[in-house]
């Protein structure tokens, strides 16, 4: 255990030694404050328009008219976002040689992998709980409900851990710290258009595509509904980009 | 301490070693020398778990290299081609991190640091950012990483390239330094390295051993007879003639303009010839040895193809 905190301090010490985690934090704070003032404003003039009406009144709910949209605009620029915090994992190590110095030393190639995830895991953490920070005066000023909040931002953190583990994956791919960016983007949109395909097929199609976009799983958590197997589908996800990642490097040391 | 058997490694159809076997005694320098492409790089990754060998055995202080993976990473200071440095860490704090990954205890990784440091001599840059000191001390760095646990077995792969002649001698002199205590292997293709800081060589070709041994051991195996070559103010036969009354002279010829001495191994009769050359008024310009220095039997052995 303390060889992958070893390994994660030093992640750490790289991501906040190179400009790469501050403007990446920095844009992501950026764009959802944009989208959750721009929301909240809206919400503002619904609620104006609907108290005019009891019946309508009756309908206004700060969780599902900011809350829920904030939260799929969040998961769209997380996933634009994530493969840049995951491409130098592994790339980076190997153009520098250093991937040398971890594999002869006495840690084994899961407390290397799982130490790097972690770090990659804080960053992801910095991202969303700075993020949050304006969205709690929504709770001084108003009274929304908690649940769905937090499961929002569960639901945000698992998906992200997902896109993490697949950028991983890539990483220890290549050497080039492009290529492993725009390969983990291109996963990650294939994933995401995934769910449009899912509109148009039928049958057990449709259960499988749906069952496999990232986004269909998120969308229940943003209701404040927490499924088992929504949290099994990001869980088992991001596991099985760790163990792609452990297969590519044994493979690559053992061909 | 370091023992192959049969080694082989293959990258595809690709042979890079081939039923390689040498042995590398304790306290020992010991040089992998060979040309370009010669396999000293893939030789040096399997002795430290960092390739797989395709067949054969290793062990490095006594552990399986397969089957002890970690008690020989464990045991093992290693130093690659490319030096492993994070750029944006600092002499120290790189140090540091290396102990902990080479599970140096808690309570020992300030002490290990300064130890290392203390070695390699970083004391002015310890505080400095890698990206930001000399080449020199970046390699100094690579050496201090691989010391830092104490390791029994320490591999250096090229450690002195790219260096000035002034770091180049510092750092011969900081390898020397590990004799007796650590047990070192370092590849290199520079001679002169080979012949000041090692004890032996295992010298290979194209993946296949072509020598291996003490460097007196693999002079002796290439000539029959000690000796020396003699530059005097004249070399005549009546000059042949006086070197050969010496007892234990096995032959006396002329060489060129230098008089050439032989004698079986074992005896020296330097000291004899020079008494003779004074005694007769003969004028010394130049004596040395006859023996091949490491230039001649590096070339003979991997040019001539002299398998052993």
């Amino acid at each position: 255990m303390s060889a992958v905190w070893s390994i994660s301090k030093k992640e750490l010490v790289s991501y906040f030694t190179s400009p790469i985690a501050y403007i990446v934090i920095a844009i992501f704070i950026l764009l959802s404050g944009f989208f959750f003032y721009s929301l909240v404003w809206w919400f503002n003039t619904q609620a104006m328009q609907m108290a005019q009406n009891p019946y309508y009144f009756q309908q206004v709910n700060i969780n599902q008219m900011v809350f829920a949209p904030l939260f799929h605009n969040l998961s769209i620029i997380l996933l634009l976002m994530l493969p840049v915090v995951s491409m130098r994992l592994f790339s980076e190590e190997k153009k520098m040689g250093t991937e040398e110095l971890l594999f002869t030393s006495p840690v084994s190639v899961i407390q290397i992998i799982l130490g790097k995830y972690l770090a990659a895991l804080v960053v992801l953490l910095a991202m969303l709980v700075l993020s949050a920070i304006p969205t709690i005066f929504t709770f001084i000023h108003g009274n929304p409900e908690p649940v769905p909040y937090l499961l929002g931002y569960l639901g945000l953190f698992l998906l992200g851990a997902a896109f993490l583990a697949l950028g991983l994956f890539w990483s220890a791919l290549t050497e080039n710290q492009i290529v492993s960016a725009v390969l983990t983007f291109g996963t990650l949109l294939l994933f995401w258009v995934l769910s449009w395909a899912a509109y148009s097929a039928r049958g057990l199609w449709q259960d499988v595509l749906n069952y496999l976009s990232f986004f269909e799983h998120f969308d229940g958590m943003t209701k404040g509904i927490l499924d088992t197997s929504d949290l099994v589908y990001y869980l088992s996800f991001a596991f099985f980009g760790l163990f792609l990642t452990h297969s590519v490097i044994q493979f690559r040391r053992w061909r | 301490m370091i023992e192959t058997e049969q080694l082989t490694k293959k990258y595809g159809d690709l042979v890079a070693i081939q039923n390689l076997s040498f042995k590398v005694e304790e306290g020992r320098i010991w040089g992998l020398l060979g040309p370009n492409a010669a396999g000293k790089t893939t030789t040096m990754r399997i002795l430290t778990g960092y390739l797989p060998a395709t067949s054969g055995r290793a062990s490095v202080a006594g552990f399986d290299v397969f089957e002890q993976a970690e008690a020989v990473k464990q045991s093992i200071g290693y130093l690659p081609e490319t030096v492993p440095l994070y750029p944006e860490m600092t002499v120290e704090s790189y140090l540091g991190f290396v102990a902990e990954i080479k599970k140096v205890p808690a309570a020992r990784k300030k002490a290990a640091v300064d130890r290392a440091v203390q070695i390699a001599g970083l004391q002015s840059v310890r505080k400095r950012l890698i990206r930001n000191i000399s080449r020199g001390y970046k390699q100094r760095t690579g050496i201090a990483q691989a010391l830092i646990h104490n390791p029994r077995v320490v591999i250096l792969d090229e450690p002195t390239i790219g260096l000035d002649p002034a770091q180049i001698k510092e750092i011969r002199d900081l390898i020397k330094s590990l004799k007796g205590e650590h047990t070192v292997m370092l590849s290199t293709h520079i001679l002169a390295e080979v012949k000041e800081v090692c004890d032996g060589v295992v010298i290979i070709n194209e993946g296949k051993l072509m020598a291996s041994g003490s460097l007196e051991e693999l002079a002796r195996s290439f000539s029959q007879n000690d000796g020396v070559y003699l530059k005097l103010d004249r070399a005549d036969g009546e000059v042949l003639n006086l070197f050969r009354q010496l007892p234990g002279l096995k032959e006396a010829a002329l060489d060129g303009s230098e008089i050439r001495l032989e004698w079986p191994w074992g005896q020296d009769l330097r000291t004899q010839v020079l008494k003779l050359c004074l005694d007769r008024k003969l004028e010394i310009k130049e004596m040395r040895s006859l023996a091949m220095n490491i230039e001649e039997l590096y070339l003979r052995i991997v040019s001539g193809g002299m398998e052993q």
